[in-house]
């Protein structure tokens, strides 16, 4: 675990992201075009990071951090929430069949691949302490994650996937899992 | 009830021709105003303003800030009154502020903005703003655009002529409009013995350079009559301040008659580095008085109000040379000294010149004891040996002046709603513009330091008729806002206000918005009620004060059940805001409470006293909208009766009387 997950504070990953448009220039009576970029561009270097941050601050989440950014999600996840999100490693992502991150990357699958990122995300601030066994929690897409809990107090989710860290973001909590959560067919 | 037939029809006559007299309106803002003018105001979505305005809010007794040249409203600083908005002077913390030697006062009068300054130019640390009524001084930090400190001034009656500051941020002084009975004195005395009993006092109140904070240097004794406004000399009139003062007559009934039977009252120049002198040489004299003295500290997020007891007073008498009066027309209002700190202008508000006299002609006048005489023992300068020049004609009502950084000077004009530019150094006028309506206070960016920055010129308005859609015999203020880059004066906007703004200073939005604050550290939050994780809070009863060590995080309150209240225990909520982030304050309210609310900025703690009046189960929950599920934000306190034998429990999602998990609802008598 210590070898995969680093938090620290990498924030070449968060400029990255983060560097559509900067925005915080004086201006005197500007008349120019007004300000389209989202929350997410707002300049502040003394909160705490948010989940995209968060999650644009580890080398182990550089493919969840790419489809958030190919769902559009970013300016989403920056909003006050607050999320849970349910953050699946790089390695998560590659034991899903051979090719399904890079069909899941291609423009005409962006619907597909904002449903199964937003089955990750819950609004509401869930610390571990918070999450019980048995409960099923309505995910952004609107489809259920089933919690269990062992008596000393692992968390898995929908059976399957380990939640193996957590983080606590500025807008919530990021909890790291090793399993990617695929919604169950609708 | 006839009325004879002749009158009728003078009256109907009169009638007519006061109707041709007034059909036509007065030249309006559609023929003053520009062609280009919107495109000099519009700050596009998501841009900044060039200048932050900071605006006082008179009789609101607050201060509110304006982005320039857009005119939008950024903000209102709560600083002498209790503020709904964010609960000062509600929160238990916060209280101590608005203390005085009367007790708590919860409104005031706030009129004048003095910007901190170094070698005479703006620096963004600090602003400062007088208390008028309840006479006082605060410090507003610029970090965190929150007032850090409230001194209240002894010996003093309507602090008007305050607080303006010297070139270095050395003092702000404080001169009494209201002349009165010492606070040492009996002051139970006939009013008419004005004369005999009555004194002013002008207090100079030293800045620590590094902190900011603010302590009673020295006061003057004076003669009784009324300070109105200041200014500090600057460059080559550095160590002097200029005070304007009316009622030379000290008549104590009937002012609008009795202090206006002078042709000339004075300007007061003051001498502040010899006053330095006399009071290191040990002139200083220490009266017992009485003020308060409140700091407020961002880490402790606490403020204490402490009561001193003594003041070290300057008598003239026995500090030769520290004190002239200068005559000047017809009870002065505006005293203002131009960026080279030659000239002093006064605007004496009946008269129908404006006076301009020459800090180096005082000097010779001074010198040459070219003197008029005394006022009660200070010498009276001669009204031509001081004199520069004069601006004739300038207009009506002249009120106040400030500067550009050309050599010219603007004066505002109530009685004939104008503001006036004039060349300071042969006082020709140079060009006019109308204000919309009764101007007072007006202010160029930068116009009291020595580099002033010009481009704007702010009119602020005492009347506002129909300047705006009507909301009933209430008003917003009017102001309107001029380009002064070229040789003629533009109105650009007309923009409503708060309050009622008297004066105003504005400087450039990078000397401060790269400073200001975003969140408290809650590593730094020092309070003794804070809790600064969930793990901590706790609810703990002394005798019948219950303290409830609370926190507040997107969404939800730990904790959020409370058992065990009771009839005739007093309640202290004190919520620690866990939040890191900026812009997510919370806001805490149960209902019922006499005390309103609060709101916590993020690593903030405050506290909120509740006294239950009855009863039952009492909702409480988050004012401020915090996220998505800012309506989740709620929590409940049972208060039972006295002497029942509910124990005192809580928690969050769990059965505070079981301990049970979940937030299911249970048996739970």
């Amino acid at each position: 675990m210590k070898r995969i997950f680093r938090f620290s504070l990498v924030t070449t990953a968060v400029c990255l992201v983060l560097s559509c448009n900067n925005t915080a220039k004086v201006e005197s009576a500007s008349t120019e075009n007004p300000t389209t970029a989202g929350q997410s561009a707002v300049q502040d270097s003394e909160s705490a990071k948010d989940v995209v941050k968060v999650a644009a601050g580890s080398k182990d989440h550089t493919t969840l951090v790419a489809a958030i950014k190919q769902a559009e999600l970013v300016d989403a996840l920056s909003n006050a929430g607050p999320f849970t999100v349910f953050a699946p490693t790089n390695e998560a992502f590659d034991k899903l069949p051979k090719g399904t991150v890079e069909d899941l990357m291609k423009p005409e699958n962006k619907e597909k691949l904002k449903d199964i990122l937003q089955y990750h995300v819950y609004v509401g601030g869930l610390s571990t302490t918070l999450l019980q066994d048995g409960q099923t929690l309505n995910e952004v897409n609107g489809q259920n994650i089933t919690i269990q809990k062992s008596a000393d107090g692992k968390i898995t989710i929908n059976g399957k996937a380990h939640i193996v860290a957590s983080v606590p973001a500025s807008n919530g909590i990021v909890h790291i899992i090793d399993e990617v959560l695929l919604p169950p067919a609708k | 009830m006839s009325v004879p037939t002749k009158l009728l029809s003078t009256i109907t006559l009169a009638a007519a021709t006061a109707a041709a007299l007034f059909s036509c309106k007065p030249k309006g803002a559609e023929t003053a105003i520009s062609g280009d003018a919107a495109s000099k105001v519009y700050v596009a979505p998501g841009k900044y303003d060039e200048f932050y305005d900071f605006v006082s809010g008179g009789f609101n007794g607050q201060m509110s800030v304006y982005g320039i040249p857009s005119g939008r409203l950024l903000k209102i600083i709560p600083v002498f009154s209790q503020f709904p908005e964010n609960g000062w002077g509600f929160s238990e913390e916060t209280k101590p502020m608005l203390n005085t030697s009367h007790g708590m006062v919860p409104w005031d009068d706030l009129h004048h903005i003095a910007l901190s300054e170094t070698n005479g130019e703006h620096d963004g640390r600090w602003v400062f703003a007088n208390g008028n009524n309840t006479p006082r001084i605060a410090r507003i930090d610029l970090k965190t655009f929150r007032t850090a400190e409230i001194i209240e001034i002894p010996n003093s009656a309507g602090n008007h002529s305050s607080p303006f500051i010297t070139p270095n941020s050395e003092y702000v002084v404080a001169g009494t409009r209201f002349s009165i009975p010492l606070d040492n004195q009996n002051g139970d005395v006939p009013i008419n013995t004005y004369k005999q009993n009555f004194k002013g006092t002008v207090s100079f109140i030293h800045i620590d350079p590094t902190s900011g904070n603010m302590n009673i240097a020295f006061q003057i004794r004076t003669p009784g009559v009324n300070f109105d406004l200041a200014r500090a000399g600057k460059k080559v009139s550095n160590g002097w301040m200029f005070f304007s003062c009316y009622n030379s007559e000290q008549a104590n009934t009937l002012l609008e008659v009795n202090a206006s039977a002078k042709d000339k009252d004075f300007i007061m120049a003051v001498n502040w580095k010899k006053a330095e002198e006399y009071l290191k040489a040990g002139k200083g004299k220490t009266e017992a008085v009485k003020y308060a003295h409140n700091v407020y500290d961002d880490n402790k997020h606490q403020a204490t109000s402490t009561i001193e007891n003594s003041v070290t007073v300057l008598d003239p008498k026995d500090c030769p040379d520290m004190l002239y009066f200068i005559p000047c027309p017809k009870s002065p209002h505006g005293c203002d000294t131009d960026p080279t700190g030659e000239y002093i202008v006064g605007s004496g508000k009946l008269a129908a010149i404006i006076p301009v006299f020459s800090f180096t002609k005082i000097q010779k006048a001074i010198a040459d004891k070219a003197f008029d005489g005394d006022y009660e023992g200070i010498p009276v300068i001669k009204y031509e040996a001081a004199l520069q020049g004069e601006v004739q004609k300038p207009g009506l009502g002249p009120l106040h002046t400030e500067f550009d950084n050309d050599g010219n000077a603007y004066t505002s004009m109530f009685v004939s709603s104008e503001i006036v530019k004039w060349r300071v150094k042969d006082q020709k006028v140079l060009d006019r513009v109308p204000t919309y309506y009764s101007v007072g206070h007006l202010s160029v960016m930068g116009g009291p330091t020595a580099k002033p920055y010009g481009k704007y010129m702010i009119a602020y308005n005492k009347i506002t008729k129909d300047r705006y859609l009507p909301t009933g015999p209430e008003l917003a203020q009017s102001a309107q806002l001029y380009d002064i880059s070229g040789d003629k004066m533009k109105m650009i906007l007309d923009f409503p206000t708060v309050g009622e703004p008297h004066y105003a200073e504005a400087l450039p939005a990078s000397m401060i918005s790269k400073n200001s604050v975003k969140i408290f550290k809650i590593e730094n939050n020092q309070s003794p009620y804070a809790s600064k994780g969930e793990g901590t809070t706790k609810v703990e009863r002394k005798g019948n004060e219950v303290h409830v060590y609370m926190t507040a995080i997107r969404s939800h309150f730990t904790p959020d059940n409370i058992e065990g209240v009771k009839m005739g225990d007093v309640v202290y909520f004190h919520v620690t805001n866990l939040e890191q982030d900026w812009d997510v304050p919370h806001g805490f309210a149960v209902k019922g409470s006499n005390n309103a609310e609060i709101l916590i900025m993020p690593g903030e703690t405050q506290t909120y006293k509740w006294t239950p009046d009855r009863v039952g189960i009492f909702p409480m929950y988050c004012t401020d909208f915090c996220s998505a599920l800012h309506q989740e934000m709620q929590g409940y306190v049972r208060v039972s009766p006295a002497g029942a034998n509910v124990p005192l429990v809580w928690g969050t999602n769990k059965n505070p009387l079981t301990g049970a998990t979940g937030g299911a609802s249970g048996a739970n008598q």
